[in-house]
């Protein structure tokens, strides 16, 4: 499959996770004692969102994305988001951190399935792009490290061909084959139905570069037209619509991958309900794989290039609750389902050479199930957490 | 003109792969095979004509020697040699050959492609009558011979006709007639090569594209039937490339072309839910050939993958799609 998929999924899963943050920061209950602290609270929000950005386009971490290379599996990438999304002040829970990463697969699903053409994928990821863009507008230095990301994505990505495209496609919905969870944001505007599945509709306007269906044209040996039909196309299309800008700037004409959360839209996720067969495919990929070895390896290079920040007091992190209340958090923890436990790695990679000659041989003794491994903070750079499971 | 039949429930959803349903049809037991590729794993059931027998299996894409090593699959495909049929299945690997109901691995072939490479095997492949052929992503078609028993198979040829990846290939093995053209093989620029087998494969024509890529492409009574990613159909004269019919058939990415032989039925079915079943007619007067539009099937909100007729009239088809766990079947009404 295509060796050119990640690039494009860490950056729109990363433009996902950006915009439910902030509507959750700015949805975070304010108590009317602390309103005179209001300024500190909008302060903290930029500082939070700044702080990811700066860790998501790290150039280091960059390098090695656009580097052609296999998808990480899906606990491997889950384990860059949480380290990602820790990498401010902000803290977030486990249930927390779960529908964060429930709500931006099934977003990112949604943009992949409805693209009308698979190079409109590329579109859909400078949506997100212009979206951080405007994030960060107000703070140069982070500004242009986005430029520069731009500057890597045009060059990677608008040479290829409609074929390569639609191979990156693929290997993006091999990625997020069975995944069905429920999103309430998705039922209400129906674009999902009750049973998961997105909605694939057969009217609109039609992809640029087709055309309606419905004609047949039929040729003589000299190549002149002597016969048109026409046919009913059980739809209901229109003409395509102008293409989008692929350059830095542009109009890029599709609202998929634009932020579609707003203060007054609270997004939930429905967890029961989901597809059985869910179960069925974790049931799949039972031999270890050796390839996970190289692929932790990879992430322990990575991580060690992303800070985590220390939290000296209490009070200097604020905790973000992506549910309506604390009990609502807790009872989702305690009542996901065995088939959507995500299997987090908890990796306190270092720079030190026996850390990761140690997380090799770890790497051995693995096998794996659909455990969740238990979350442990370390206690200090020094240590490396254990895996249970992988 | 068709009415919807039991879907037969496959053990994993199909991947998003072109062409992804194969059907071999086995009359003296009554019988009908199918395969349905998921990720790295080949979905086989074997359906009872009487619709009350089903039964499973699962085929692993591995190599032999490193037993733990997996790969993605691109295509399961039954071929059929006038003494036996294989179920050939590629991977990014390399292809492996099996007996048709999936038991027993008689061949294998490992790409020694080497890493750095950014292609990957798009191993496509169709049979014309004792040759194997295998296009992959650098444009070279492999040709293996396969002896009417045993497993030695060897790899006798490589064509090179094509810059780009293949994606698809067809044959027609036109029994006791004379073939002028036999194989016909289709690249991601949407340019199509036909051959003829023989001790050596020959060029005989070269249709040149437009940059989109032919996703799927078949081969009927010299007439080459192509598929494109702008939802168009194309009809050409195999040897000779005039262009008999263009059909704008499809709102979005057709990913699967079938033909019944003995009808000249052609099922399409694409990204947009929508299959659809046309007539092809051959026309001695004006030798080129018509195709008309018959029928409509909608597979509502899913994105179709593999359709194929399961007999040689298009009495019956099944279709597949993306992260769906089921076989859906039509038949005449």
């Amino acid at each position: 499959m295509s060796s050119r998929t990640l690039p494009l999924l860490f950056i729109n899963l990363g433009g996902e996770m950006l915009y439910i943050l902030d509507q959750r920061l700015r949805a975070q209950n304010i108590p009317a004692d602390k309103a005179k602290k209001a300024g500190w609270i909008e302060d903290d929000r930029r500082r939070v969102m700044n702080d990811i950005i700066t860790t998501m386009f790290n150039k280091k971490f960059l390098e090695e994305l656009f580097k052609p290379q296999e998808l990480y599996s899906k606990k491997a990438l889950r384990t860059v988001f949480d380290r990602l999304a820790h990498a401010s002040i902000m803290r977030l829970n486990q249930a927390s951190m779960d529908k964060l990463y429930d709500l931006m697969t099934m977003a990112f699903k949604y943009q992949v399935l409805l693209c009308p053409r698979p190079k409109d994928i590329l579109l859909v990821s400078f949506n997100h792009m212009d979206a951080i863009k405007d994030f960060v507008k107000d703070t140069p230095s982070i500004l242009s490290q986005v430029d520069e990301t731009y500057r890597q994505l045009v060059e990677m990505y608008t040479t290829l061909s409609s074929g390569e495209f639609q191979l990156i496609r693929q290997t993006l919905l091999i990625f997020f084959q069975d995944m069905h969870i429920r999103v309430s944001i998705f039922l209400k505007d129906k674009v999902q139905n009750s049973n998961g599945r997105f909605v694939l509709p057969t009217n609109g306007p039609v992809p640029y570069g087709t055309q309606v269906p419905g004609l047949i044209r039929m040729f003589s040996c000299a190549g002149e037209e002597v016969t048109r039909r026409q046919f009913s196309n059980g739809g209901n299309y229109t003409a395509a619509l102008r293409e989008g800008s692929f350059e830095i700037f542009g109009d890029r004409v599709t609202k998929l991958g634009t932020n579609m959360y707003s203060v007054s839209r609270p997004v939930e996720t429905h967890l029961s309900g989901t597809s059985k067969n869910s179960a069925q495919h974790t049931k799949v990929n039972v031999a270890p794989n050796p390839l996970a070895k190289e692929e932790l390896n990879l992430l322990a290079r990575l991580m060690g290039g992303l800070e985590v920040q220390k939290l000296g007091n209490a009070d200097s992190g604020f905790r973000v609750n992506l549910f309506s209340t604390d009990e609502e958090e807790e009872e989702a923890l305690i009542s996901r389902p065995d088939d959507l436990l995500y299997g987090v790695i908890n990796i306190q990679a270092t720079k030190d050479q026996q850390a990761n000659a140690e997380l090799a041989k770890i790497m051995g003794e693995f096998t794996e199930s659909g455990d969740q491994s238990p979350s442990s903070i370390s206690k200090g750079d020094d240590l490396l957490a254990m895996m249970d499971g992988l | 003109m068709y009415h919807k039949e039991k879907s037969i429930q496959i053990k994993n959803s199909a991947s998003a792969l072109y062409n992804n349903l194969c059907a071999l049809r086995i009359a003296p037991r009554r019988l009908t095979y199918f395969t349905v590729v998921h990720a790295n794993v080949v979905n086989m059931v074997s359906a009872s004509w009487d619709g009350l027998n089903y039964s499973h299996r699962q085929l692993q894409s591995k190599e032999p020697n490193v037993a733990t090593s997996t790969s993605l699959i691109m295509q399961a495909a039954f071929c059929s040699l006038p003494s036996r049929d294989l179920l050939v299945v590629t991977s990014q690997k390399g292809i492996q050959v099996y007996e048709s109901d999936g038991s027993i691995m008689v061949y294998w072939h490992a790409l020694d492609i080497p890493e750095t490479q950014t292609g990957k095997v798009a191993s496509k492949l169709d049979f014309p009558c004792r040759f194997l052929s295998l296009g992959i992503s650098t444009g070279a078609i492999l040709v293996f011979d396969v002896p009417s028993k045993g497993s030695n198979i060897t790899l006798s040829d490589v064509l090179e006709g094509h810059k780009e990846s293949i994606t698809d290939m067809a044959s027609e093995c036109c029994g006791g007639e004379v073939c002028i053209a036999d194989l016909v093989s289709a690249d991601d620029g949407g340019n199509l090569c036909v051959w003829k087998s023989g001790e050596e494969f020959k060029l005989l024509n070269h249709i040149p594209g437009f940059d989109i890529s032919c996703s799927s492409v078949k081969l009927w009574k010299g007439t080459v039937v192509a598929g494109y990613g702008t939802g168009q159909i194309r009809l050409y004269e195999a040897v000779t490339g005039i262009l008999h019919a263009e059909v704008n058939a499809h709102a979005r990415w057709i990913y699967s072309l079938d033909i019944a032989p003995y009808s000249g039925l052609l099922l399409s079915a694409a990204e947009d839910s929508l299959v659809r079943v046309w007539h092809l007619t051959m026309t001695p007067e004006s030798q080129s050939v018509e195709i008309a539009h018959l029928h409509n099937e909608c597979v509502t909100d899913t994105q179709i993958c593999g359709a194929k007729f399961c007999d040689a009239d298009g009495y019956a088809f099944a279709v597949t799609g993306y992260d769906l766990s089921e076989i859906i079947r039509y038949t005449q009404s």
